[in-house]
């Protein structure tokens, strides 16, 4: 029993059945507590990782279905010696209050960025619309994308 | 909800007065530390929700010290050697904290620069202290913090005496210094109570009633995953497992083979209002001022009416305990764990010296939400497997569902003025649950599973704070206008089919929306407009001055009347003795109610964190429009049905307003607390400009289209 993929980079061989949720396999048995459980049902992106670059929500995916595959966490888009533009941008806007909903936001916004470099305001509010903010951070947050954005391209 | 509620209570005492929570907590020692390898903790007993109160209190910290501030190191508050500072709540933790620690800061500084003055015979007025070094004025480094630590020189109690530094010297505490736990937050490392793994710990999921006040009443045997194991504790129910997710889905079989005696114990949602005007309580007189007034030429009665609603915190609550011996300890996200530990000697019937509490930060709480209650369910787990690591989450069911709801309230407002709108007469009646269930303050144990254990203890109905201490039901009942004769009028209900408890800002959003609704009419049957309207009965220049300014910002002299886009505007001075904040919101009518802007102006005093202090008030705003637009519990009668984020929906991105935040600076003036003084404001200001838009008064909570028709309908 065991499910195998590439976590943030590396390889890596998880303990757990293929029918746990990812997010099981994540936060339990490969020891990264970034993902985070909000809702167990897709309706507030707290549990967002990207599979093979695409948003996934890992509360609700079985994790054999990530076999072989590749899986982003927030762990894996930056540290604090090499963060991502995004991460960069949210820490220069204080663009957060509580924090619980960080890491899903974080890597959605990564994915509108890679696919649309240059977003608009209303690109990014319509990217976060699945993610649930109770803190009333939503106006900083779409700054510091936006500023991110602006950090990624040339000058 | 905090010291100024105990204070309220129990009265004061004779000692000689100190700041803030130093006058409860006396010693030095309890609030700072000095370690040898150049560094200062401190150990405030408020603690951090998100709201960045362990920054402000670092760099308050810093500036009397006179140490940069990455020497701050901040610890997360525990008994039983924290201060007890009571709860963090009421937007009172820089008055409250911010001015032990300054003063207690203060009053170390002058200790260890009168030992070096001592120690070289340099004067110690001469002596100045640059980043923790104290340096002659011939440059000579005398000493440091770091090389004369010695706990000795703090193991004493504080003593009266402003040696703090004025306003005009201050240059760490007034900067918006980045929050000291967001990096953490940001790249994803443990950080929250959920991330806590210790050796051997077990994951456990409670299985919650069929019922309100149900018991179990049998539980079919069958195998369970994982190896997970049943606890049970009288209606205690849970199942646990050394893997998490095997904990949740053994507690979903749990469930589908308990059993439980239910009965129907809630009004029906329809019913709730008819259900609050003839349930049992308790009147009390809020204020009351007679004078003879004239013959009215207005008169406006209007009834405001607010279902339940709850905390809904991204995180659910999640707690983890372990029992070794007679003695249990927890590791949760409680606000206050010195009245957690008040309600787990009686839970639990043990002393407090057997029960270590420590705070570990959880999601945004936004008032009393099932924080204390995992600790306890946690606890009763962990007594059953001593030495194990119990870690309970509860489910986003639980969290939505079973945690305390801010009460559902009525508030009835008749108003009496002359004829160009000038008030005489102000009568406003408040009805509704208590809304604080709060651990700590009473005979009887308020968290969660006390109920429902075996020997277990009834429910206590929840209170309201004396206005003193900021009130709960009555908290802004009073209007902050000039009015000859006023009567405030409040009325507790004491049955408590929900359990209720404090939500952010608690009675003040509904009171401020039925004021604020009542003066924009009162001007409106004037023919006056509102704003001039409310100037002119205001007698406070600060309250003047947020709406002045707030209006300033909106242009709102220069506004123009567009189809289906409204304006309007409102003021409100939190508990009547806190921040000060005016908001102006423009919202659009269509099939639904949006609100697309909002200029906030508010007045909190001195500011420690200027950014912290924007980020705080935006915050309550955007949850406030979320809260009036959207926000009901749902429930029948036996259960709140709204348990997901589909049946209780919140604001999301696209329909956040945009919105522009000031602070009127008043750096000399005293802190007054940020984090709760934007709500009732913004809900009154969404309220107006429906008015605006579609000419309707909008009295029932949440502003859907069905309430709106309703409300035309009345019309």
């Amino acid at each position: 029993m065991s499910v195998s993929f590439t976590l943030n980079g590396a390889a890596v061989a998880a303990p757990i059945e293929d029918e746990a949720p990812l997010l099981a396999a994540l936060r339990g048995p490969l020891g990264l507590s970034g993902t985070r459980y909000g809702c167990g049902a897709e309706q507030c992106g707290a549990c967002l990782v990207l599979v093979d670059g695409q948003p996934a929500y890992s509360c609700t995916l079985h994790s054999g279905v990530v076999a072989g595959r590749s899986v982003t966490t927030v762990e894996g888009l930056g540290t604090p010696e090499a963060p991502h533009p995004l991460q960069t941008a949210f820490l220069e806007l204080q663009a957060g209050q509580c924090g619980f909903c960080l890491s899903g936001i974080l890597l959605r916004a990564s994915v509108l960025l890679r696919d649309k470099p240059a977003p608009t305001e209303d690109d990014v509010r319509a990217a976060l619309d699945p993610h649930l903010c109770r803190c009333g951070s939503h106006n900083r947050i779409i700054r510091a994308v936006l500023r991110a954005a602006a950090i990624g391209q040339p000058a | 909800m905090n010291l100024a509620f105990r204070n309220a209570v129990q009265g004061g005492d004779d000692k000689p007065k100190l700041p803030g929570s130093l006058h409860v907590n006396r010693r030095l020692d309890q609030w700072l530390s000095i370690q040898p390898g150049g560094t200062v903790t401190i150990t405030p007993g408020k603690v951090e929700l998100g709201q960045g109160i362990i920054t402000a209190l670092a760099q308050i910290a810093a500036e009397e010290l006179d140490v940069a501030l990455p020497r701050l190191v901040v610890r997360p508050a525990s008994t039983p050697g924290s201060p007890d500072e009571a709860v963090t709540s009421g937007s009172l933790s820089v008055q409250e904290s911010g001015m032990a620690i300054r003063h207690a800061c203060a009053e170390a500084r002058a200790i260890f620069v009168g030992v070096a003055a001592q120690k070289t015979g340099v004067p110690r007025e001469d002596i100045a202290v640059q980043d923790g070094d104290f340096v002659a004025p011939d440059g000579r480094v005398l000493g440091s913090y770091w090389s004369m630590a010695d706990a000795a020189l703090l193991a004493v109690e504080a003593t009266p005496g402003d040696r703090a530094k004025p306003a005009s010297a201050r240059r760490i505490a007034g900067t918006s210094a980045p929050r000291l736990d967001l990096p953490a937050k940001i790249f994803g490392q443990p950080r929250f109570v959920h991330d806590m793994r210790l050796p051997g710990m077990m994951h456990a999921r409670m299985v919650r009633p069929a019922a309100r006040g149900a018991t179990l009443a049998a539980l079919r045997d069958g195998p369970l995953p994982g190896g997970a194991t049943i606890f049970r504790d009288g209606s205690v129910l849970a199942a646990l497992a050394t893997q998490e997710h095997h904990a949740e889905a053994a507690a979903a079989r749990l469930a589908a083979r308990a059993s439980w005696d239910a009965a129907d114990t809630l009004p029906e949602e329809h019913a709730i209002e008819a259900w609050m005007d003839s349930a049992p309580r308790e009147d009390s007189i809020v204020l009351e001022r007679s004078a003879e007034t004239p013959a009215p030429a207005r008169r406006i009665a209007r009834r405001f009416f607010r279902p339940f609603i709850t905390h809904g915190s991204i995180g659910t609550s999640c707690a983890v305990a372990t029992w070794t011996g007679d003695t249990v300890e927890i590791w949760c996200h409680s606000q206050g764990i010195y009245n957690l530990r008040a309600d787990l000697t009686k839970a639990l019937r043990m002393p407090a010296d057997n029960i270590i509490l420590h705070h570990v930060e959880g999601a945004g709480c936004y008032g009393h939400n099932g924080a204390d209650d995992v600790a306890l369910d946690a606890a009763l787990i962990a007594r059953a497997h001593p030495g194990t690591p119990i870690r309970v989450l509860w489910s986003r069911a639980e969290e939505l569902a079973w945690g305390p709801a801010s009460p559902a309230m009525i508030v009835d407002v008749a108003a009496e003025a002359e004829a160009d709108g000038t008030l005489l007469r102000w009568s406003q009646q408040v009805l509704s649950n208590g809304h604080s269930g709060r651990p700590g303050r009473g005979a009887l144990p308020t968290l969660l599973a006390a109920s429902m254990m075996a020997d277990g203890f009834p429910v206590p109905p929840a209170i309201n704070p004396p206005l003193a201490g900021g009130g709960g039901a009555q908290r802004n009942a009073v209007p902050p206008y000039r009015v000859p004769a006023l009567k405030v009028d409040m009325a507790r209900i004491t049955a408590m089919p929900l359990r209720t408890s404090a939500l952010r800002g608690l009675g003040a959003l509904v009171n401020v929306w039925a004021i604020e609704s009542v003066m924009d009419e009162l001007a409106a049957q004037a023919a006056e407009d509102p704003l001039a309207h409310r100037l002119r009965h205001l007698d406070d220049a600060r309250s003047r001055d947020v709406l002045s300014r707030a209006a300033r910002m909106a242009d709102w002299p220069n506004r123009q009347k567009r189809d289906g886009i409204g304006m309007g505007l409102a003021v409100s001075r939190y508990k009547g003795s806190g921040a000060w904040c005016a908001a102006v919101a423009e919202i659009e009518a269509g099939e639904r109610i949006r609100c697309k802007r909002l200029w906030l102006a508010a007045d909190v005093g001195e500011v420690v964190n200027p950014d912290g202090s924007l980020n705080q008030i935006e915050g309550g705003a955007i949850q406030a429009t979320s809260l009036c637009l959207l926000e009901a519990v749902r429930h029948d009668a036996r259960n709140v049905t709204s348990d997901s984020w589909e049946t209780y929906p919140i604001l999301r991105f696209t329909d956040v307003p945009r919105v522009q935040a000031e602070l009127i600076a008043r750096p000399e003036a005293p802190p007054l607390g940020a984090g709760e003084c934007s709500l009732g404001p913004v809900i009154a200001a969404i309220a107006n400009a429906i008015a605006d838009a579609l000419g309707v008064r909008v009295t029932r909570w949440p502003f859907t289209p069905e309430n709106i028709a309703r409300a035309m309908d009345d019309a």
